[in-house]
């Protein structure tokens, strides 16, 4: 299983004060902790717990993430943009792995 | 027993008339102490919330839903999280939305899984602690090819 | 479990005095456009000799939020995999220290109009050949890498991401090539072949009754542009091997092999229905 990637939507550009809409997805099984393999153990819950945006360090938006989030986690959230800058976006994984995307956009 | 192509197919409207009289296999106790804890007792108002989702799923693996909070997300006055519960799924946590007055809309989109057919409840928390609850019944369907 | 629901669900048909009668719904009266740009063809005409009027993607029988998430690229999730499979695209691998773009170069150049056209004709091994089968004949002759198994991950993400380079072009399979006119008599007669404890054919379900419920389930007329096509029951991407076998298990069957004479005469005479539709992997189905 190759590492999960994920994919962050942010428009280039904006004007100053305009609320945009950012989308996010990333590539995970979600696996619930609900489901049995075929010798009937339960395989263990490995899931994204916790997503988070930051513009410049300010939290905009996060997610604290239950099993019942469908695999290849989506998210679609606004954001009100001030000044250019960069947003950081994080997914926690059940692993303790962390997983990161940056992108800036450019205000008019 | 032997089933006929037009009895199979027959099935339909028997399986759409069964699940409008499908019990929910809800946790009822489960779903009130999550929704106590988020709210801290208080019983939520209606209105400022609105939950949108699917009347009937076609897969209860991904169904989109959309919360969205009317407010001002100034400082002084903006939507501080916003939970999604499902009362008939074996534990009723989806997630937890926290905005803040960055955010510019409290409005979020994601996509949960459902088990059954059950309702889906989200709850708002504003700054001022006030609380607002919408509730909406997803039909998922089950059996045929995509069940 | 299922017996219960069908038991249940017979009840309820007694109760309710409906024992023969069909939901009917018609396909939806919709366009499929990818991120409001690109127009897919989702009916067309038939081809000559077909048995229906019209041919019509699966994506017409699906409900409006399941079409939506296949109208935008960012929201469909098959697009994961294209990206894996972009990756693996430009991965070494195998003996020969060659990667498929060390030949092909860029798929979006070489690889656009490819899916349109599979099944074709192998004359070396005197039989059709699909993508996923020419992917595992360049991994052995020319990458000196080993064939996949089916359905290993890396070849529905490469299957797809190839496929993904003909979006939006019509199937146009080129029946006069070796012997593929005899294969797809061969599909032909297996369409039409009642299999399973419900004595079922492809064409019972997807010709005779496309457009009604089967149970909960809205039937289409089981084109293949789509494949491999994201599910999401299984939330991840299902091969058109895999599907044809999951409903022919659905019929209470035993199934054939992936890849088996019988599932490539299919393959060859399902595309053909599916003449003139765009190729829309990764499409996403219920």
């Amino acid at each position: 299983m190759a590492a999960p990637k994920p994919r962050v939507k942010v428009p280039k550009s904006a004007s100053a004060g305009e609320v945009i809409t950012i989308k996010t997805l990333i590539s995970h099984k979600m696996e619930s902790g609900q489901r049995k393999d075929k010798q009937g153990n339960v395989i263990p819950r490995k899931i994204i717990n916790k997503f988070t945006c930051e513009f410049e360090g300010k939290p905009v938006f996060s997610c604290d993430l239950e099993p019942a989030i469908s695999a290849n986690p989506y998210f679609e959230f606004n954001a009100k943009v001030m000044e250019s800058g960069t947003f950081k976006f994080t997914w926690v994984d059940d692993s303790g792995d962390v997983y990161t995307h940056e992108q800036g956009i450019e205000v008019k | 027993m032997q089933v006929t192509r037009r009895q199979a197919l027959g099935l339909s409207a028997g399986a759409a008339a069964f699940m409008a009289f499908a019990p929910a296999f809800a946790d009822e106790a489960a779903t009130e102490k999550m929704l106590k804890e988020f709210t801290g007792g208080k019983s939520p108002g209606s209105g400022k919330i609105s939950l949108k989702a699917p009347e009937i799923a076609e897969n209860g693996n991904t169904v989109p839903i959309t919360v969205s909070v009317e407010s001002d997300m100034t400082e002084s006055s903006y939507v501080e999280s916003v939970t999604l519960l499902a009362d008939g799924n074996p534990n009723p946590g989806v997630a937890t939305f926290h905005f803040s007055p960055m955010s510019g809309e409290a409005s979020a989109t994601t996509r949960m899984r459902l088990a059954g057919t059950q309702n889906v409840i989200a709850v708002a928390k504003m700054n001022d602690g006030s609380v607002f609850m919408d509730k909406k019944q997803v039909k998922v369907t089950i059996g045929g090819c995509g069940g | 479990m299922k017996n219960r629901i069908i038991l249940a669900a017979a009840a309820a048909v007694a109760a309710s005095g409906m024992a023969i009668s069909v939901v009917s719904a018609e396909p939806a009266d919709d366009e499929l456009v990818i991120d409001g740009e690109m127009t897919m063809v989702t009916r067309t005409a038939a081809p000559k000799d077909h048995p229906l009027d019209e041919v019509m993607s699966g994506w017409l029988f699906r409900t409006p939020e399941t079409r939506a998430l296949e109208a935008d690229s960012f929201q469909n999730p098959g697009m994961l995999y294209v990206e894996r499979g972009e990756e693996i695209w430009n991965t070494v691998e195998g003996e020969a220290g060659k990667s498929c773009a060390s030949c092909h170069g860029d798929a979006s150049e070489t690889m656009a109009g490819v899916g349109t056209a599979y099944p074709k004709w192998d004359a070396d091994a005197k039989r059709p050949i699909n993508l996923e089968l020419q992917i595992n004949k360049c991994r052995e002759n020319n990458l000196k890498a080993e064939a996949y198994k089916f359905d290993a991950a890396e070849q529905k993400a490469l299957t797809t991401y190839i496929k993904h380079q003909s979006l939006g072009k019509p199937v146009q399979m080129d029946l006069s090539q070796g012997d593929l006119q005899s294969w797809w008599k061969k599909g032909e007669e297996l369409y039409y072949t009642r299999t399973g404890q419900l004595n079922l054919s492809c064409a019972s379900c997807h010709e005779e009754n496309n457009g009604k419920y089967i149970r909960a389930d809205h039937l289409s007329q089981g084109n293949v542009n789509g494949f491999p096509t994201y599910r999401l029951k299984q939330a991840n991407m299902v091969s058109l091997h895999n599907r044809f076998r999951g409903c022919i298990r659905d019929t209470r069957a035993e199934y054939p092999a992936a890849f088996s004479d019988e599932l490539m005469a299919l393959e060859v005479y399902v595309t053909w229905r599916g003449t003139g539709l765009s190729v829309e992997t990764p499409a996403v189905r219920q």
